[in-house]
């Protein structure tokens, strides 16, 4: 079996000494985490070794010696010889390097005494697999597993070294320069990187966590009165998505805002992920604001629809407002007179028609009178409306899509009426078919059975069938129409719909991690065969093999509400063709992949 | 001073260069390089970027876009198709064309596959040797012809038994059967070692 050592990069220079790591078990491989110097004490050594044993739960140990001999310093090769006797390990290592040249050698020599094998001999069976210490430190391997799932031996050797480097931190924490009884070399020793800025930040999280949380349960505590618990005011909030949007950022506010912090790597980068995409939300919002707040904007906008353009801000709204409803009623006023007609050259039923047109016409009539009514608020209501667009670009595109809902909701209404008139027509004619024909349906054994009319039950059905039939191309355009325009309308609400959801599940977080430091979302590793010398066993460098940007949005997306369109385009159909409802996207609530 | 160390391998143990075609009979070349016992590096490279083919195409583009210019004298179309012919080339050399495909084989460690493209991306996948079963040579009936290839099998290691997957070798260089049973050889030599 080869023997394969883990050796950090670091470590390629430091002076002679012990080398201290980790055997892993059932893989014949053993990684080195840190080079403890001369002199020291073997008892002091033991005791550091067995209180960090239990500060880590990693089992260190004395792996062998490190040997790289300076001017004077012959007489180390005996020396480090006898230390395998205070140290009794089964296997005990012996690297050495001399200045000069490129490759270790390493001899292995056994708990009997005996060498494992000769250095001379060319089967060397000996790998030396070289480690960026504070790479695989701070790295985390793909697909993410849960500490203590599996049993070591089916783990992945790979797994289980970067683990035993990311659990050894506190092993990092003394290092040669610090005035201690041991001096060890590891990877700090190249010099030690702080930031003023981040340890402020850190200290100063903990007391903004707590009095986010505070404010967190004043809300729910506000939000937990028995009058908003009511039937309709519960129904109205679950339809109108700035409700949903809310909720959903104040459970998001909860989870980034807790004191406790994260156990796993999962809950950080979620954390993270959350928590950035909170201010760029909230960025995006402040821009928006500052886009359409500037006069000139909202001048040019409003000249394009009202012929009188005034210069305050005031006005300004109110006759966007006024011309954009009385625009939307004007046009469904011109499309009904333009069906009453001869629309498209079909020949109408007049009566049918008129009566129909009429009813519609009517309630477009009530319509603008309340917007009338409503008009003096309105144009105050839209300008606080506009500036919730600093809570978030999210909540404004909501909000949009919330006001565009309010401002069609006479479409939808007749996109019912028309739908449901429809579908009575379409089951009336199914039915008097089948009486046409001689048939009947089942409803104790639901199917179509055969059956005798009178005469005279005969005679009325066939004459509703006749009159039903021939109604049916005025009834038939009505809802066509109606239909088209609830399309468009639910079109347009899925668009937002489908951008917030995009906005609040993209991990943007952990896409910059891998932008910026790669290393940290590994998916693998990639070796290098380094030149050798003869005689030397085999030099592998390994390097991190960075996580691909499919597989980093996969894994970290936010799991969202998304609306997702319910039923199969074949569905949609046969339901627009009946004449059912369709209300074609359905709300998930927080389902997780 | 960090020990840093050479890249190159002029010093390895052996190494040997051999001439092959490809499934399609383009020329392609195999270079076998033993770092020690349990090591074997072997790359197999791919014909290159022909320039001629590059020059028809381009020539072929351009005088159907003058043509295109000459019925409607808007210059747009001649900008656009050159834009359309860079952005061509390079999504082809970054994303397309593969320059060499190595597998190197590291006894009771594992096995690594890296491909390099014209660009110099290289794209690189480990495998470690306790999710490896074996390494075979498969036949695949494609069109009118049967091809060889060479695969690597996966096992779960909870499982040894079952195969959960296969990931064929040298997909874009395809060598025939004579230059995958050389391939073959060496590994299944170092992974009797291993066993």
């Amino acid at each position: 079996m080869v023997l394969k050592i883990f050796f950090p990069q670091c470590c390629n220079t430091a002076d002679s000494g012990l080398l201290v790591g980790r055997w892993i078990p059932g893989h014949n491989s053993a990684v080195v985490l840190a080079v403890i110097h001369y002199p020291f004490i073997p008892g002091q050594v033991k005791k550091y070794l067995s209180e960090l044993q239990s500060q880590t739960q990693v089992d260190l140990t004395v792996l062998g010696s490190w040997s790289m001999p300076k001017e004077g310093q012959e007489g180390m090769d005996s020396f480090l010889k006898d230390l395998s006797t205070i140290f009794p390990q089964e296997c005990w290592l012996q690297l050495s390097r001399e200045i000069g040249k490129r490759g270790f050698t390493c001899q292995v020599v056994q708990n009997n005494g005996r060498l494992l094998q000769e250095q001379k001999n060319g089967d060397d069976k000996i790998v030396l697999i070289h480690y960026d210490q504070r790479k695989v430190m701070l790295s985390q391997l793909h697909p993410v597993q849960d500490v203590g799932q599996k049993s070591d031996v089916e783990a992945s050797e790979l797994g289980l070294v970067f683990q035993t480097v990311a659990q050894s931190q506190p092993l990092f924490l003394l290092d040669k320069y610090d005035d201690g009884p041991l001096k060890l070399s590891h990877w700090q020793s190249e010099g030690r990187e702080a930031s003023i800025i981040a340890e402020l930040l850190k200290q100063a999280s903990v007391p903004v966590c707590i009095f986010l949380t505070w404010l967190l349960s004043l809300w729910h505590w506000l939000c937990s009165f028995r009058i908003l618990h009511l039937r309709p005011v519960l129904f109205i909030s679950s339809k109108l998505s700035t409700c949903v949007q809310s909720g959903y950022r104040a459970v998001h506010f909860k989870t980034v805002f807790s004191p406790k912090k994260a156990a796993t790597h999962m809950e950080f980068m979620r954390k993270a992920n959350i928590f950035v995409s909170f201010l760029v939300d909230i960025a995006l919002g402040l821009l928006l604001i500052s886009w359409l707040y500037r006069e000139n904007r909202i001048s040019k906008l409003a000249d394009t629809l009202v012929p009188v353009a005034d210069v305050s801000m005031t006005h300004i709204t109110s006759h966007l407002w006024k011309s954009l409803e009385s625009r939307v009623a004007k046009e469904l006023q011109e499309l009904l007179e333009w069906l009453m007609g001869a629309p498209a050259g079909l020949k109408m039923n007049r009566a049918l028609d008129q009566v129909l047109g009429r009813f519609f016409l009517y309630h477009i009539h009530l319509w603008i009178s309340y917007i009338h009514l409503m008009s003096p608020f309105i144009e105050r209501i839209l300008w606080y409306v506009g500036l919730s667009g600093c809570l978030g670009l999210t909540f404004a595109l909501s909000i949009l899509s919330d006001i565009v809902a309010l401002l069609t909701f006479h479409i939808y209404c007749f996109y019912v009426y028309g739908a449901r008139l429809y579908c009575l027509k379409i089951y009336g004619l199914s039915s008097l078919w089948r009486l046409f024909r001689g048939k009947k349906w089942n409803v104790l054994r639901q199917r179509v059975d055969s059956c005798s009319y009178d005469l005279d039950q005969l005679f009325i059905g066939t004459l509703l069938f006749t009159i039903l039939l021939f109604l049916l191309p005025t009834t038939a355009l009505y809802y066509l129409v109606f239909t088209l325009l609830r399309l468009v309308m639910v079109l347009f609400q899925g668009v937002i719909h489908l951008s917030v959801d995009f906005i609040n599940s993209l991990p943007l977080f952990a896409i910059g991690l891998r932008i910026c430091r790669p290393y940290r979302l590994a998916e693998g590793v990639k070796f290098k065969v380094l030149c050798q010398e003869p005689g030397t066993p085999l030099h592998l460098m390994m390097e991190i093999n960075p996580l691909k940007c499919s597989s980093v949005l996969q894994c970290y997306r936010t799991p969202t509400y998304s609306c997702y369109p319910k039923d199969s385009w074949a569905a949609l159909c046969k339901k627009l063709f009946v004449g059912e409802l369709i209300y074609p996207w359905k709300q998930k609530t927080a389902k997780t992949d | 001073m960090r020990g840093c160390f050479l890249l190159l391998t002029p010093l390895v143990i052996s190494m040997a260069e051999e001439e092959f075609t490809d499934i399609n009979g383009n020329s392609i070349s195999l270079d076998c390089q033993t770092h020690s016992d349990f090591c074997r590096e072997f790359t197999v490279t791919s014909p290159k970027l022909s320039l001629r083919k590059v020059m028809v195409y381009t020539c072929f583009v351009w005088l159907f876009a003058y043509a295109v210019f000459f019925f409607t004298e808007n210059t747009a179309v001649l900008s656009s198709a050159i834009i359309l012919t860079l952005a061509g080339m390079m999504i082809h050399i970054h994303f397309v064309k593969v320059d060499h495909e190595t597998l190197l084989i590291i006894g009771s460690l594992g096995v690594q596959l890296s491909s390099s493209y014209a660009s110099g991306r290289e794209s690189t996948i480990f495998i470690e040797m306790n999710k490896l079963k074996d390494i075979v040579i498969n036949e695949a009936v494609y069109m009118h012809s049967i091809i060889y290839y060479l695969c690597i099998l996966i096992k779960d290691p909870a499982d040894p038994e079952t195969v959960t997957s296969v990931v064929p070798l040298f997909q874009s260089s395809n060598p025939r059967l004579n230059c995958l049973v050389q391939v073959y050889r060496s590994c299944q030599e170092i992974l009797a070692q291993s066993r």
